[in-house]
């Protein structure tokens, strides 16, 4: 990297502030907030609060609403993500094999992940729509009669469904750039060495995406934890009832709905450290990312 | 082991661009075959085809009594060698070269037998836990070969694997190579665009110039009878010294220019000399020559290399430039004039409309 050397030293600092102001504004002061009004209850109509210490984790991490949220959180990440990777790395290799080098394909598929996550989930919970949607007539075909927002397991499908399909485009795209950076000769070379082209697969092409994988694998946590919110409104019209929902989405319930701001404060604050660790481990992987020569 | 055999070999990638023209080769068990020519004259393709790596358009390969065309690279009892090594990034050395071994279902205690074996010969037998990243240019070279041999295949192919290495390291790994192969006896075919790895390496060359054969022989028969006059220029550094010559009844002189003296019988009314720079030797005093050539030169630059000196110099005014070698205690002044004379079995003579050599036509012999 170049060194630019500034006449004015305050010169950098200034260029940074407006960058340093959002941040300070937008992310720091409320997670600041967060982190003190979890120490405290709040009453529910604005008078005061007390200081409660850490009566407020206790409560959120011993209540059974919680361990269930917090059951169905992992089941709903761990299955988006295993989904939404394999679905994405199976489509890639296809495609890889057919567009070695055309970019204009790779434009092409990238579309879906150029909608908004609100318009993609409108568009998913459109497929589930209990009138007109395509996925559910077609489950009814099959004799599954769909009661999304009633029946708990139903609408856990259909979330994790839509959460799968907005996810796969990003994650077809890293796959694909991954294969298509693995070098021709190596494949070559495995060609000779190897006849089964799936073993190859497994044993060589696999391995050298295991950096991007690795990768994609935090960034489909993150994604499955946090920014499935707007998908899971969607799904639930606001209207949670017996519902699974994940953690994220009962911070905002409890807070909100709930007027209970202590104990959403002390959630979110549980959450950010798990934010804190995958930020951890993501860099601690990036660090040993292989490299191919 | 097994001989390989090309007939009427042909290429055109999708796109139309025809890489390989129909080539046949008959390579003998045992031989190595160092196809040469410049960048882009299809010599890759050609080699990928034997591999498998490529369809063939056109033609027959055969590796051993077996025609290839529809078989599979794993199946075709071949190694190769590509020129950036293509090591699996992820395996240890060892690994790298028991990979093809594993897969073709060997024992466990046979492919430590040959990693270990090839490890040795290859002086790699230190390294063998190391991933390839952690190597030199010259130790993954040398990883590469041995994940060739222990497969113990029918045949070698090699696409310029010495490229990558800085000069001294190349020469010594091409005498490595060449050491290799007479010792294990593969059938070899080698790919390179650098004529004195050819010359140095092969039983015989296939000289390839725009996806055709433009000669096949041994290293000495091709230098010493271009077949044409892209051979004669490609092979030998210097290059052969060409120049376009017209007949005037029995006197030949430069066709731009002067400073010739020839005598010959060439029937042709015009064609191209071509002179190697070794075989142009000074002369003092051209009256008691029996030389039948000799040119009146004016020293243009002095090239000296040590044991050795390339002299530029300039035929007669119009400046055609002719190299010359001699010896490097010898002293030339630029802008001097210097006479050199060619013995008559030194001269080259080449079609002016095809480039190809008239003496070995036999269809015209200079005098
Ligand atoms: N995959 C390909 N598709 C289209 N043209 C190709 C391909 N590979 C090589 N060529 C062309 O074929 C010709 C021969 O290439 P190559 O065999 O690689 O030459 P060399 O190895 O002698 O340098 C070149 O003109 C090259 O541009
Ligand atoms: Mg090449």
């Amino acid at each position: 990297m170049k060194r630019v050397q500034f006449a004015d030293p305050l010169m950098p600092y200034m260029l940074l502030l407006p960058q340093l102001l959002i941040v300070g504004i937008f992310f720091i002061w409320p997670a600041a907030e967060a982190v003190r009004s979890s120490f405290y209850l709040e009453d529910p109509f604005g008078f005061g609060s007390t200081f409660v210490g850490f009566d407020n984790f206790t409560d959120a991490l011993t209540s059974s609403d919680y361990a269930s949220t917090a059951r169905f959180t992992l089941v709903f990440t761990a299955l988006t993500t295993f989904f939404s990777l394999s679905i994405a790395l199976l489509l890639a290799v296809k495609a890889d094999s057919v567009i070695r080098g055309a970019s204009t394909y790779r434009t092409l598929l990238m579309w879906v992940y150029a909608i908004a996550p609100p318009v993609a989930g409108l568009i998913g919970v459109m497929l589930f729509d209990q009138h007109i949607g395509p996925l559910k007539e077609f489950a009814g075909l099959l004799g599954w009669d769909m009661q999304i927002g009633v029946n708990y397991f139903d609408t856990a499908f259909c979330m994790i469904v839509i959460a799968v399909w907005k996810q796969v485009p990003i994650n077809f795209i890293f796959f694909l750039s991954g294969l298509q950076s693995v070098p021709k000769s190596i494949q070559e070379a495995a060609a000779i060495d190897c006849r089964s082209g799936a073993r190859r697969f497994w044993t060589v092409t696999f391995p050298l995406l295991a950096p991007t994988g690795f990768f994609l694998l935090i960034i489909n946590i993150t994604y499955a934890l946090f920014e499935t919110f707007g998908i899971i409104d969607l799904v639930l019209k606001g209207e949670p009832g017996n519902n699974p929902i994940t953690l994220v989405y009962k911070v905002f319930l409890d807070g909100f709905r709930g007027n209970d701001l202590g104990g959403s404060s002390a959630q979110s604050v549980i959450l950010m450290l798990l934010v804190f660790v995958l930020t951890i481990v993501q860099f601690r992987l990036i660090e040993r990312r292989v490299h191919y020569n | 082991m097994a001989g390989i055999t090309l007939s009427n070999v042909r290429k055109t990638y999708a796109g139309g661009v025809a890489a390989v023209k129909g080539v046949s080769i008959d390579i003998e068990d045992g031989e190595f075959i160092v196809l040469v020519g410049p960048s882009g004259c299809g010599k890759s393709t050609l080699l990928r085809m034997v591999a498998g790596l490529e369809a063939i358009t056109e033609g027959e390969i055969s590796i051993g009594d077996r025609v290839v065309n529809k078989i599979e690279p794993a199946d075709r009892d071949i190694a190769m060698v590509f020129q950036n090594y293509a090591l699996y990034p992820h395996m240890t050395v060892y690994n790298n070269l028991a990979y093809g071994l594993k897969n073709r279902g060997i024992k466990k205690e046979e492919i430590d037998r040959r990693v270990r074996e090839a490890a040795r010969i290859l002086e790699i037998a230190d390294y063998l836990d190391r991933k390839p990243r952690a190597l030199s240019g010259g130790q993954r070279q040398r990883v590469a070969m041995g994940r060739a041999i222990v497969r113990e295949p029918k045949a070698f192919l090699f696409d310029e694997p010495l490229s990558n290495l800085d000069a001294k390291l190349r020469v010594q790994m091409r005498i490595e190579i060449k050491k290799l192969q007479k010792a294990l006896g593969t059938t070899s075919l080698y790919v390179t665009h650098d004529q004195l790895e050819a010359m140095t390496l092969a039983d015989r060359l296939v000289v390839l110039n725009g996806g055709q054969v433009e000669q096949i022989g041994t290293p000495i028969d091709v230098y010493e009878n271009p077949a044409s006059t892209f051979v004669a220029s490609f092979i030998g550094s210097p290059a052969m010294n060409l120049m376009e010559i017209e007949r005037d009844n029995a006197q030949w002189h430069l066709s731009r220019g002067d400073g010739l003296s020839l005598k010959s019988e060439l029937e042709e009314r015009s064609a191209i000399l071509g002179l190697r720079p070794e075989d142009l030797h000074i002369v003092e005093d051209e009256t008691q020559l029996e030389d039948p050539l000799v040119l009146s030169l004016i020293v243009s630059a002095v090239e000296p290399v040590g044991a050795e000196s390339y002299v530029h110099a300039t035929l007669g005014e119009q400046g055609q430039e002719v190299i010359v070698r001699a010896p490097g205690k010898q002293h030339f002044e630029v802008g001097s004039v210097l006479k050199v004379a060619a013995k008559r079995e030194k001269l080259h003579f080449f079609s002016s409309e095809t480039g190809k050599a008239l003496t070995s036509t036999g269809k015209l012999q200079p005098a």
